[in-house]
């Protein structure tokens, strides 16, 4: 098993956000994560990250056999994690293309420039990132899609172990969404797994999704497969919501 | 997520004394006799002796500033205002004595004039030790020297300008400048000359409980250009010394100027220096200021747009750890039609040290058509350290573009997370972000000083190299 989250509690600002979530994601697979505005979806993401504003109460996070539960957030990169934000920084002063590299030192040993290169330029093509992007700073002036296409940029030259991407489709046109996806496609394969935070169906229409989580109010309520993400779509989360509640 | 403790900027590298050696050091104090003293070593004409007598009189007439850092530990009986080393102005390196050329090699001096400058002067305490610039400009009737030597052979076109851009009454440390005021660059570049490579003056004070006072004049003629570059540094004394330099600059018509200075003071300096460019038309003076050193800095740039489409930039970025105070700023005054200012300050202040970003835009009735966009940072590491900003802007017409920017913060914690989740430290975090916020200085910098800035960054955000 790659990810394993053992009943996961956090607290922020006093207040208990995660409530228990358990997870195991095996390499190979690709697991979404839906739910209503608020319920922790992004906080799940965070919590994984160490997130120096989140808590963790109870509970235990295992990445690839090692207990990651109290790492620094780049102790947590380095064991080869990887996480695409809603709203990623605009860093002065640093190009993308150096940034890259930077980040990739941590992580692998050796790094070859020009093969960077190579594959940098030949990723921002496929990506459609406008050209040049690579020397600018990173994401600096950038619109929402480019920044999300940066995002997906970065994944495919770190290729970690795990992807978690939070809402990246998020104010993207159907274009930029086609664009992610694809991404997705390029970096998904059988050693590594996705975790995929969203609220649209769009962007799974074309990813061959294993898992789809409901989580309600800091605990995932409900697992099941692509077709979940459907019913989302047609009847919203209004069924998950009132169960959480009687439960 | 633990506080990071990031250290001071690392100046021991300047922090080397030589043995306190000189052929004169005057007696601790300001009184007439030391002025005329100071006068009377030096060989003086008359009316600059004048000019010392009458700027005493005003320095003691006018009281300290009623704002800015608290100068009080400043005891002027307690500073000797005059140190001359054991040698006289050298036009070549070889001659220099052995213990103040060591100084300037350690400081890279001679290296950078070989590479990449026209020309160099160097002082040590209170008098130029080394002057030398390229021949061909020589040729070209460029004149590059020290105020003494100036007096002494150029005694007109000193006469003409000098006091006349920075009057002694301004305030009360010009007034104690141009009372024992020793020392300095003075540059005259004559019409239709272009300098391709910059100029530079090093000034370096070594003894203890004293102060340095150098006055700088330049003068750039029609459609002639110019770099300068001033550097500045001394070791660490437990007791205050005293910086209270003048510079002047002249830009005559279509000239261009543009004046650079690092400030690496040791940080028991107290920096009290005036500077102030008179741009006449279509003419344009940029500076670009880095301070780092010094336990007190007040210093506020100015430019004078005095003719029709005259031009000024000022980029600057002042860096406070620890126990420092320091006060800078611009100031721009607008005369004329269609002149136009840029502003583009930043401040970094860490561990208790205190950045105020002090700043005068003034725009005349008479300056319509003129443009004026001010833009200042302060970013904070820690939660000890003080940022402010207080601008004053004093606009009177209408027809003007005027925008200001003001902004002050904390390094932010979200962009420390986003690149921590890319596997950088926290440390290293910092540093990408601190570089990326001091780039746009650094990059105006000239290149061994951007070098050495990012340097000292990357070194004081330990732990942030590779």
């Amino acid at each position: 098993m790659l990810l394993q989250i053992k009943n996961l509690h956090t607290i922020a600002d006093d207040k208990e956000i995660l409530k228990g979530i358990n997870l195991n994601i095996n390499k190979g697979e690709i697991h979404v994560i839906m739910g209503p505005n608020g319920a922790g979806k992004t906080t799940l993401a965070n919590a994984i990250f160490s997130h120096p504003h989140h808590k963790k109460t109870c509970g235990e996070i295992i990445f690839d056999g090692e207990n990651i539960t109290n790492l620094k957030t780049d102790e947590i990169a380095k064991k080869g994690i990887f996480m695409s934000f809603q709203t990623p920084e605009e860093i002065e002063g640093i190009s993308l293309f150096n940034f890259i590299k930077q980040a990739k030192s941590k992580t692998n040993s050796k790094i070859d420039y020009f093969e960077l290169s190579d594959e940098i330029e030949k990723n921002i093509k496929s990506l459609k990132i406008k050209q040049g992007m690579e020397s600018r700073d990173l994401n600096v002036g950038c619109s929402g899609g480019e920044k999300k296409k940066n995002e997906i940029l970065q994944m495919l030259e770190l290729n970690p172990k795990l992807a978690i991407l939070d809402e990246t489709d998020s104010g993207l046109d159907v274009d930029a969404i086609k664009i992610v996806s694809k991404g997705i496609g390029m970096f998904s394969n059988k050693n590594n797994a996705m975790l995929i935070i969203t609220h649209s169906t769009k962007l799974l229409e074309s990813i061959p999704v294993d898992y789809v989580h409901i989580l309600v109010d800091g605990k995932i309520v409900y697992t099941g497969d692509a077709s979940l993400a459907n019913e989302i779509d047609k009847h919203g989360y209004s069924k998950f919501v009132t169960e959480a509640k009687n439960a | 997520m633990p506080k990071t403790q990031i250290k001071d900027l690392n100046t021991n590298i300047y922090n080397f004394k030589n043995k306190d050696e000189y052929a004169y050091k005057i007696k601790n104090g300001l009184t007439k006799d030391i002025v005329c003293e100071i006068s009377q070593k030096k060989n003086e004409p008359k009316w600059m002796l004048d000019i010392r007598l009458k700027a005493l009189e005003t320095y003691e007439k006018l009281s300290l500033p009623t704002w800015g850092p608290d100068l009080s530990e400043l005891k002027m009986d307690e500073i000797a205002t005059y140190v001359k080393p054991k040698t006289n102005m050298k036009d070549n390196w070889d001659d220099v004595p052995e213990n103040i050329k060591d100084t300037f090699e350690k400081l890279g001096i001679p290296k950078s004039e070989r590479e990449y400058l026209a020309g160099v002067g160097a002082q040590y305490d209170s008098e130029v030790v080394y002057h030398s610039m390229k021949k061909d400009l020589l040729e070209q009737g460029v004149i590059y020297t020290s105020m003494e030597e100036a007096i002494e052979k150029y005694p007109e076109i000193v006469k003409e300008y000098f006091s006349k851009c920075v009057p002694l009454t301004e305030h009360k440390f010009i007034a104690l400048h141009y009372a024992v005021w020793s020392g300095g660059s003075f540059v005259y570049v004559p019409k239709n000359v272009k300098l391709e490579m910059p100029l530079q003056s090093y000034f370096r004070l070594n003894s203890p409980e004293s102060g340095q006072f150098e006055h700088t004049l330049i003068i750039v003629e029609d459609n002639s250009s110019l770099h300068f570059i001033e550097g500045c540094s001394a070791p660490k004394y437990n007791k205050v010394n005293l910086h209270a330099g003048c510079v002047e600059l002249f830009v005559k018509e279509n000239a261009y100027l543009r004046y650079s200075t690092v400030e690496n003071w040791s940080k028991n300096m107290l920096n009290l220096n005036t500077k102030k460019a008179i741009c006449e038309k279509n003419a344009q003076i940029d500076w670009v200021s880095g301070s780092f050193g010094s336990k007190i800095s007040m210093l506020y740039p100015m430019s004078i747009l005095k003719g029709e489409n005259s031009k000024t930039e000022y980029t600057g970025i002042s860096f406070a750890g620890a126990g420092q105070n320091l006060d800078t700023g611009f100031k721009v005054v607008h005369l004329a039609k269609n002149t136009s200012s840029v502003v583009n300050a930043k401040s970094l202040s860490k561990n208790g040290g205190i950045c105020t970003y002090r700043a005068l835009v003034k725009v005349t009735p008479n300056a319509t058509g003129s443009k004026c966009s001010v833009n200042c940072d302060g970013l904070m590491l820690d939660d000890k350290s003080r940022s402010d900003t207080l601008p004053v802007n004093d606009i009177q017409t209408n027809d003007v573009e005027f925008s200001h920017e003001a902004k002050v913060g904390k390094i932010s914690e979200k962009s420390i997370f986003y690149l921590m989740t890319r596997g950088l430290s926290e440390d290293d975090a910092k540093a990408t972000i601190v570089r990326g916020f001091a780039n746009p200085v650094s990059k105006e910098l000239p290149l061994e000083y951007a070098v050495e800035m990012n340097r000292l960054i990357n070194l004081e955000l330990e732990g942030a190299i590779g």
